[in-house]
């Protein structure tokens, strides 16, 4: 009998029936939703037997040109995630004033803010920006693969596995109710025993080691595998872009992942880092994790920098100007996005001298980031320039996004963030730079890149519909959190006593409404697309008329990329090569080397969450077995030296015939 | 890597034109050890870290026992030549290698392993010890920084350890093919990271530890 | 192109009606002569900033407009890729403003520091000679307010007041959580962390009713965590001290156990007499009889050797003008 309990406790640990929301109707509602399309979904897959295609084809892929499609798709799914979390915020907000409660309870209310920041920037914005530089750069520099194909398959996994361990949490369970960086003592076990810090710690770990695995990978890529001929001054500015984010990932993440672990054993093991008594300091906790957390935000928009530098160069059918000036500005960017931690706690009390170092420092970077907007200036200046949605895209960044810069700039005074940290004016600021530079970076990227990848272009109305109630939304959402953190209104409280403050609440609630209709319109625009994908169709693999190496090849790619790999003689390749009457080869094909697909990164993946939720829950004897399966598993995959395998020249033939006969149509 | 890097310097055919392909087979260099180079230095910062902690932590005693009461440095002298003592083991392993030794190569990884195996059990002995005289990692925020670092380099060996014992079966079913050759590569640089990593920690924690 | 105007338009109607609402806006129109100085600092270098931002906005705008692909009149110069001039004006101008405002940055916080005692009351008036500030011990618990008044040995919960035109020196500490110390009429928030000391030095110029919460996110209790901070004449202070004491609360070291358990929207409470050796112990985590204060077992673990800091350490606190949190904790005295 007595052994039997302890065996229960061994198993399913501090998991029991109460952890399921029963009691809390928005949830429940959720998670109907959620079950019944998930089941509508499997049933799907199973009735049109897709299970052996998608396990074939994408689960086990180490095509980096798929992986980065599900890094893609895992990005847009989140947003929808994420997104609901922002308006049910903005929706409280605008409600919670005087008597009314508004329609969230706090505890709801807090996770919700904590899991809005958690899933925009590790599973939102990272999985976008990971998803294309993974499908751009083998492409733009001229290879077959990424360096570690079968790591990239696992990385991808890892990440979603963290975002699915993230999606659990809401339904078995809760969030952690500490905000998105869960600084102690609120998120050390005194203060916060339940399991929500323990999902996001397990979440952001799991997660975080398929992006420091994919910075790896990627970095190898870049410096091992370009095309002959493309020296670093060759290479196209988003892979410059994409290789300082890659080193930020590597030299970021491994103090995130320290610190979370840290974190971890205060939780688990009673230890006192950052404990109140036993000699632990908080104050390292904060240091160390934006010691992480602001080249982060620089690995967010670096990449998406070079995403607009392709862009603005295109569509003004100019080079871009001042290339070498954009090139430093980024590296600039890179080794200063170090030195500017501080400016995230000026009211720690660091002193005079500190304060006025870091924020200083800050100050430095606003001088390279100018150069890039100037430089995208001139690209356009004597250009001619084609309002694609991209283009739409880019315009409506270089806009904001300097708002959102100078803004950034009056926080890093000492004294001025004083008045203005932890309000609502510092949180327009970073959504000022995150939506309206990385965001919109990301969606003139997808956009741009959309018809390489599937053959067809995006709709343009509906692209259009969505840009514009994007950025109308955006300044509808994000002006009147500027206003009222002038009035002195902070960050995260879930209720309001001074009623004139809720005009700008309803204001900024409706600008969320209108990016709610911008996110439809998206949606819609990928549907309608796929539907007209006749009209739309791209046979040239060149549709944009672009300057780098993706552009070369079919629409979409074929499985080895290039039959040939290219040579490279200066910047913009594949216009260089189009100006001197490129012809393709049409014979003369040899076996082409390819790595085997695999199913150690899914079923790694797969055990991880496992411990992670076994860890959780304190379910220590699954969380033992799992662990020693995990690491079987590793090692068993290691067995496999049958990792590769040639695309022989016929098939080779075949399929670059087949693109013969269809440009031949065009 | 070796014929198809030369074809690399044509540039132009001979009437001038530029030339855009590669014609032959083109293989990109092996990234493996580059990329390993770098994982190590992202574990280098994982112990940066560490190091911080025990510096910023390293006198918050909270009325506890300090270091220089507690640490035995007779035995961590011991401990200390195991590791080194194990670098120089690989180092052989290494050397027969390159001359496609098979057996010597294992006999020496497997002395190296257990070298490490002495290292680790000394190491689980002064935990032992430490914590039965009340310096667990619970008692200040000195003790924890100390299990930390020391903790997670021990860990490091462990590991080591297991790729190690793995790699010898792969070495025993397949003998010195080139991925196995880059696998004892690997983990050559990994133990001697460890090494370096120990002496950080030799130095940083016990004898500046023990210092007044 | 038309919606680009009407977004110009939109956005400059929101600027202005943001200016026109600055009577609300307690950040751009304090009562305080620091957050005044703060105020004027953000005006500054938000000019500063406009001198580069605007010309790029409407450049962008013109340039999009003027070179659009439909308008066969303007210059194409399909290889123009370079210039150095203007590679050398688009980086030394936003290094001029950057120089500019950096030396702007590096004068006011160095005036502006929390940590230095006021030098003047308002922009005409230097403190008078032999003028003391009024120290305030502040304690964030969880989720309220404590102030401790030494000078008076008084104490209140989530209630404030100070005398207009005469400096206040606020000692911070918390009981647990992370909180962060702000009026916005007066000057800008620290944080109040537990088991270390912030400082805050600021003035009130007008009497009125001010708002003073916690900045930081704490947990639970948060959106409540705040307090009205009363500008009071002289006299008026005088006669809300002496209200003060003539309450019979005793805030002793029991009762601040009891206090300091978790509460929400706490109401108004006043202490007329306050146990004086509390805040340090506060401060030190050693408020529960047998506890050892922080200080006492600060550099030397062993038991034996810290006798005879004690009296050094607290001498030394007294005047301690040290910066980030002061921890009390981890020879950070040595």
């Amino acid at each position: 009998m007595f052994e039997n309990l302890d065996l229960t406790k061994l198993i399913f640990g501090r998991l029991t029936w109460d952890a399921i929301p029963f009691h809390d109707p928005i949830i429940l509602g959720t998670f109907a939703v959620v079950a019944l399309g998930g089941i509508a979904l499997l049933a799907a897959l199973t009735r049109y037997k897709l299970w052996g295609y998608l396990w074939n084809e994408w689960f086990t892929t180490i095509d980096h040109k798929k992986i980065g499609i599900m890094y893609i798709i895992l990005g847009l799914v989140m947003l929808l995630r994420g997104f609901a979390d922002a308006i049910m915020m903005r929706l409280h907000q605008a409600m919670a004033f005087g008597d009314s409660t508004g329609y969230l309870p706090p505890h709801h209310y807090d996770q919700i803010f904590t899991a809005h920041g958690v899933i925009m920037i590790f599973f939102v914005a990272m999985p976008l920006v990971t998803g294309i530089m993974n499908y751009l750069i083998p492409l733009q520099i001229g290879t077959r693969d990424v360096a570690f194909p079968f790591l990239n398959n696992f990385s991808f996994w890892m990440t979603t596995g963290g975002a699915a361990l993230m999606m659990v949490s809401l339904f078995i369970g809760e969030f952690a109710k500490t905000g998105w960086l869960a600084y102690p003592p609120l998120s050390g076990i005194l203060q916060s025993p339940g399991v929500g810090v323990d999902y996001y710690i397990w979440a952001l770990q799991i997660a975080g080691v398929g992006t420091l695995l994919s910075g790896v990978n990627l970095l190898v890529t870049i410096v091992k595998m370009r095309a002959p001929g493309m020296s670093l001054m060759k290479m196209p500015v988003f892979t410059w872009t994409s290789l300082c984010t890659n080193i930020l990932i590597v030299a970021a993440f491994p103090v995130l992942t320290a610190v979370l672990g840290m974190l971890t054993m205060d939780r688990y093991l009673d230890t006192a880092f950052f404990t109140n008594d036993l000699g632990g300091n908080a104050m390292m906790y904060v240091n160390l994790i934006w010691i992480w957390g602001h080249p982060e935000v620089y690995i967010l928009i670096l990449p998406v920098f070079g995403i607009f530098s392709e862009i603005v160069a295109t569509y003004s059918r100019k080079p871009l100007f001042g290339y070498t000036s954009m090139v430093y500005a980024t590296v600039v960017i890179t080794v200063l996005s170090y030195l500017v931690w501080l400016h995230h706690f000026f009211t720690m009390g660091s002193g005079a001298s500190v304060n006025s170092f870091f924020g200083i420092t800050t100050m430095i970077i606003s001088i390279p980031t100018g150069a890039k907007i100037f430089n995208w200036l001139f690209t356009m200046f004597r250009g001619r320039i084609k309002f694609d949605v991209p283009m739409l895209w880019t315009l409506g960044f270089m806009v904001t996004f300097v708002i959102g810069g100078m803004t950034g700039v009056l926080l890093a005074v000492p004294p001025v963030d004083f008045v203005l940290h932890n309000s609502l004016f510092l949180i327009a600021h970073f959504h000022n730079v995150i939506i309206g530079g990385v965001l919109f970076g990301l969606f003139a990227g997808i956009t741009y890149w959309f018809p390489k990848a599937t053959g067809y272009k995006l709709d343009e109305f509906w692209g259009k519909l969505s840009f514009w109630f994007w950025l109308i939304g955006f300044y509808f959402a994000f002006m009147p959190l500027y206003v009222l953190g002038l009035m002195g209104v902070t960050r995260r409280v879930s209720h309001f006593e001074d009623q004139s403050l809720q005009i700008w609440f309803q204001i900024a609630a409706f600008g969320a409404v209108l990016i709610a209709v911008g996110i439809a319109a998206f949606a819609i625009q990928l549907i309608v697309s796929f539907r007209r994908r006749e009209a739309l169709v791209d046979e040239t693999g060149d549709p944009w008329d672009g300057r780098t190496l993706e552009w070369s090849t079919s629409s979409p790619p074929p499985p080895y990329n290039f039959a040939f790999t290219p040579r490279v003689h200066d910047l913009d390749a594949w216009w260089q090569m189009k100006q001197h009457g490129f012809q393709r080869p049409e014979s003369g094909f040899i076996p082409i080397h390819m790595p085997k697909g695999t199913w150690a990164g899914i079923v790694l993946s797969g055990i991880s969450v496992v411990i992670g939720f076994a860890l959780i829950w304190h379910m220590w004897l699954v969380a033992g077995v799992s662990f020693v399966a995990l690491i079987g598993t590793a090692i068993y995959h290691t067995f496999n030296y049958d990792r590769d395998y040639y695309i022989p020249a016929e098939e080779v033939e075949r399929i670059e015939a087949e693109r013969t006969r269809v440009l031949a149509n065009v | 890597m070796s014929e198809n890097t030369m074809t690399a310097d044509v540039n132009s055919t001979q009437d001038g034109q530029l030339e855009f392909l590669v014609k032959g087979d083109h293989h990109p260099q092996n990234g493996t050890l580059l990329g390993f180079w770098i994982y190590l230095m992202s574990d280098c910062l994982i112990f940066a870290a560490l190091f911080a902690t025990y510096g910023v932590l390293g006198r918050s005693y909270a009325g506890g026992p300090t270091g220089m009461e507690l640490f035995d440095l007779s035995l961590i002298a011991i401990n200390t030549s195991l590791l080194l003592v194990s670098s120089i083991t690989y180092g052989f392993a290494m050397l027969h290698m390159q001359a496609n030794k098979v057996k010597g190569t294992m006999f020496w990884l497997a002395v190296t392993g257990l070298l490490g195996l002495g290292f680790l059990s000394l190491e689980l002995y002064e935990f032992h010890h430490l914590i039965s005289v009340g310096a667990g990692p619970q008692t200040s925020g000195f003790w924890t920084a100390f299990f930390a670092l020391v903790g997670t380099h021990g860990l490091h060996v462990f590991f080591g350890i297991v790729w190690l014992v793995t790699l010898l079966f792969q070495l025993k079913k397949h003998g010195l093919i080139p991925e196995n050759k880059r696998r004892v590569f690997c983990l050559s640089m990994f133990w001697h990271f460890l090494d370096v990593v120990w002496v950080g920690v030799f130095t940083y924690v016990y004898l500046m530890g023990v210092l007044p | 192109m038309q919606l680009f105007k009407y977004l110009r338009g939109a956005s400059l109607t929101l600027l202005v009606t943001a200016l026109l609402s600055g009577c609300d806006a307690v950040v751009m129109s304090p009562s305080g002569d620091v957050a005044v100085q703060q105020r004027d600092l953000l005006v500054w270098a938000t000019v500063l900033m406009l001198l580069v931002i605007v010309p790029v906005i409407v450049l962008t705008l013109w340039f999009a407009w003027h070179y659009r692909e439909s308008n066969t009149e303007a210059n194409y110069k399909p290889d123009w890729t370079h210039s150095t001039v203007l590679e050398l004006v688009i980086w030394s101008v936003p290094l001029m403003i950057i120089i500019a405002l950096g030396a702007m940055t590096w004068v006011s916080t160095h005036k502006l520091d929390p940590y230095r005692p006021l030098d003047r009351i308002d922009a005409q008036t230097p403190v008078p000679v032999g003028l003391e500030p009024l120290t305030v011990e502040v304690v964030a618990l969880d989720w309220k307010w404590l102030f401790i008044y030494p000078e008076q040995g008084i104490a209140t919960v989530n209630e404030l007041a100070a005398p207009v035109n005469h400096p206040i020196r606020f000692k911070i500490t918390a009981s647990t959580m992370m909180n962060s110390f702000f009026i916005p009429a007066m000057a800008g928030q620290i944080y109040a962390m537990a088991g270390m000391e912030t400082k805050l030095h600021g003035v009130i110029n007008e009497p009125g009713v001010y708002k003073g919460f916690s900045a930081n996110y704490s947990g639970a209790g948060y959106s409540q965590m705040k307090f009205d901070f009363h500008g009071l004449s002289e006299e008026d202070f005088a006669s809300w001290v002496a209200k003060v004491k003539a309450s019979d609360g005793n805030l002793s070291r029991d009762k601040y156990l009891q206090l300091e358990e978790p509460s929400i929207d706490d109401p108004v409470s006043y202490y007329g007499q306050v146990d004086p050796t509390l805040y340090y112990g506060i401060f030190n985590r050693c408020v529960e009889p047998g506890q050892t204060c922080m200080e006492d077992m600060m550099y030397h673990g062993g038991m034996d050797k810290h006798a005879g800091h004690h009296g050094d350490a607290k001498a030394e606190h007294a005047d301690h003008q040290d910066h980030a949190g002061h921890q009390s904790h981890g020879g950070h005295h040595e």
